[in-house]
């Protein structure tokens, strides 16, 4: 093998080879992996995710290396961090930067499984370990940023784990419970910290999960047919170019804002020190964080708030049941999806926005509305889907379809006789 | 075959197997109860629970936060007209009479915690506004307008002397 780079002696492989399955675990998951040969780069974003995940973990672990969970020292030690330590500043912006570029990557992930309808069968499971690894990236982006320790981190933390008041019965003692005092206070913040670098292990857990899901159904793709065996090439060379060459284009933008606007994630008021007995005018969550909390604000009763806010976020969880039409390719192939696609994603902005903003009597109104339309989206889809499909079937499907359809029917046909 | 004695040992197995599962699984609910108890508040925190103001240097109309149990406490020294303006009304979403919620009319002592989710609302015209959720209070900290569904809350306390209260006791 002339273009083996690093010549194993045979023995070693055989002697491994016995002992554990390493030559066919490479082969079969990860270079000879087969993966559908018309994947756009819509589909680099799950290894963007991954390689996230990856640097998030990397940094944490250093700038753990200098913070002090302690209420008295972690606003002093993030500015020791800024200042003092070696590449503290470059350790700190890549790790809060990188915050943002994962919820960024996860929701285009996100958007790319609702727009092409990956989450379909036979993929809900797959679908569904994503849904957990959502709720869990939420967890340990809002136990993180308690940890610095200012006005935002502090006043962040008090609205959120006030959530839980909504409890039935013990809503009080469980607040008091997950703070650990009355108030948001040090033994808060070091259950914050010790949390918030457990989480990221459980998360690699939830990957793991994740992706032995997705080998054992293989990706989607954007016909939304599982594809012939001819039409699926080895993952190497083919996508660890394509991943990497998205991977560049990534750290590109990633680079800009961590060396040129790393303060434009960061809100100003995070600047001032927790203080408990002044509330800044204005608080608002990360920007990732905004849609959801645009809803929770919308509700004008607090259990109804809290209740509208936790299942805006596993709303997504339903869509396997919730899109009953059997058309494949997501929304390529579906005017009336489409069209309601991009509805919801101007709806997010519009709850972004609202979310961002003071509240005044227009700003409730219009989140208020654009909750509504939220809603309605995932409660009418039911009922849109079946009959896009059947309008769909009797107007004909599109001619590239129904050979799409009709190659896949040949090829199992073909495999049947064999 | 035929055995009579099989019946009854699966049976005895059967009630071993459940009787095993359910000591070990109360002596894994039992094992949780000190880590879960360990997140609760600790002594120290528990211990930080009256707080004594001295009202001498607060003027009327004019309000002053201090800390009881690390949460802001709003102390208000009503005007005449602060106080027949709160006697008037009986609150908006959560209605109360004033003379329930001040041990003297000339002075307001509640939480300054906003029952929604927990910000600090601030003295804004007459009564409170808090500028987390948009949550309106008047001048006996009751709410006008949601979304939080409660009154600020008044907490324990007495007064020690004519221009002395503790918080934290009655």
């Amino acid at each position: 093998m002339p273009q083996r780079i690093i010549k194993w002696p045979a023995g070693v492989i055989k002697w491994i080879d016995q002992r554990f399955p390493l030559t066919s675990f490479v082969k079969h998951e990860l270079t000879g992996y087969p993966t559908p040969r018309n994947l756009s780069y819509w589909w680099n974003f799950g290894f963007l995710a991954g390689f996230v995940l990856v640097l998030q973990v990397a940094t944490g672990i250093f700038l753990a290396m200098h913070y002090k969970a302690d209420i008295a020292l972690s606003f002093d030690s993030i500015q020791h961090i800024m200042r003092d330590v070696n590449y503290g500043w470059l350790l700190r912006y890549m790790h809060s930067t990188g915050a943002s570029a994962f919820f960024l990557v996860i929701y285009i992930h996100m958007a790319r499984t609702l727009y092409y309808g990956s989450y379909r069968a036979p993929r809900e499971l797959l679908w569904w370990t994503g849904q957990g690894l959502l709720l869990l990236l939420m967890a340990t982006a809002f136990m993180g940023y308690l940890l610095p320790w200012g006005q935002m981190s502090f006043w962040g933390a008090t609205v959120i784990t006030n959530l839980f008041r909504a409890t039935p019965f013990v809503g009080d003692q469980v607040v008091i419970w997950l703070r650990g005092d009355y108030t948001v206070g040090d033994a808060t913040l070091t259950r914050f910290f010790a949390l918030h670098y457990l989480m990221p292990f459980l998360i690699i857990g939830a990957v793991v999960v994740h992706l032995v899901a997705l080998h054992s159904v293989k990706s989607s793709n954007p016909s939304g047919i599982n594809l012939a065996d001819k039409d699926n090439i080895p993952f190497h060379p083919y996508f660890t170019a394509k991943d990497f060459y998205g991977l560049g284009v990534f750290l590109i933008v990633y680079s800009v804002f961590v060396f040129f606007m790393p303060d434009s994630l960061i809100e100003p008021a995070n600047n001032i020190p927790a203080n408990p007995m002044q509330t800044p005018n204005h608080i608002v969550p990360e920007w990732y964080f905004l849609p959801f909390y645009a809803i929770l604000r919308s509700v004008p009763n607090m259990v109804g708030g809290v209740v509208a806010m936790g299942l805006s976020v596993m709303v997504f969880a339903f869509m396997p049941y919730l899109d009953r039409s059997r058309i494949p390719g997501g929304a390529h192939f579906r005017p009336m999806y489409r069209v309601l696609f991009y509805v919801f994603l101007a709806d997010m902005a519009v709850l972004g926005y609202v979310g961002y903003i003071p509240p005044t009597e227009t700003s409730i109104l219009a989140g208020q509305i654009a909750t509504l339309i939220y809603f309605t989206l995932f409660l009418q889809l039911p009922f849109v889907s079946k009959a896009e499909e059947r309008w769909l079937i009797k107007r004909g499907l599109p001619p590239e379809l129904e050979a799409l359809i009709a190659s896949e029917a040949h090829e199992k046909t073909k495999r049947g006789k064999r | 075959m035929g055995d009579s004695n099989v019946p009854d040992s699966t049976g005895r197995r059967d009630f071993l197997i459940r009787a095993t599962a359910v000591v070990g699984g109360a002596g894994v609910a039992a094992t949780c109860v000190p880590f879960v108890a360990s997140m609760n508040p600790s002594s120290d925190v528990l211990a930080k629970a009256e707080t004594e103001v001295d009202l001498s240097d607060i003027t009327p109309g004019a309000m002053r936060t201090v800390a009881w149990q690390g949460k802001p406490v709003f102390i208000l020294r009503r005007t005449p007209e602060q106080i027949a303006a709160s006697a008037a009304s009986a609150g908006g979403l959560d209605p109360e009479p004033d003379s329930r919620r001040a041990q003297k009319p000339e002075w307001l002592v509640v939480i300054g915690v906003c029952t929604h989710m927990g910000c600090v609302p601030n003295k804004e015209g007459p009564g409170w506004v808090c500028h987390c959720h948009g949550s309106q209070y008047d001048d006996s900290g009751r709410v006008l307008r949601g979304p939080a569904p409660k009154n600020l809350e008044v907490p324990p306390y007495r007064f020690a002397a004519e221009n002395k209260i503790v918080i934290g006791t009655t």
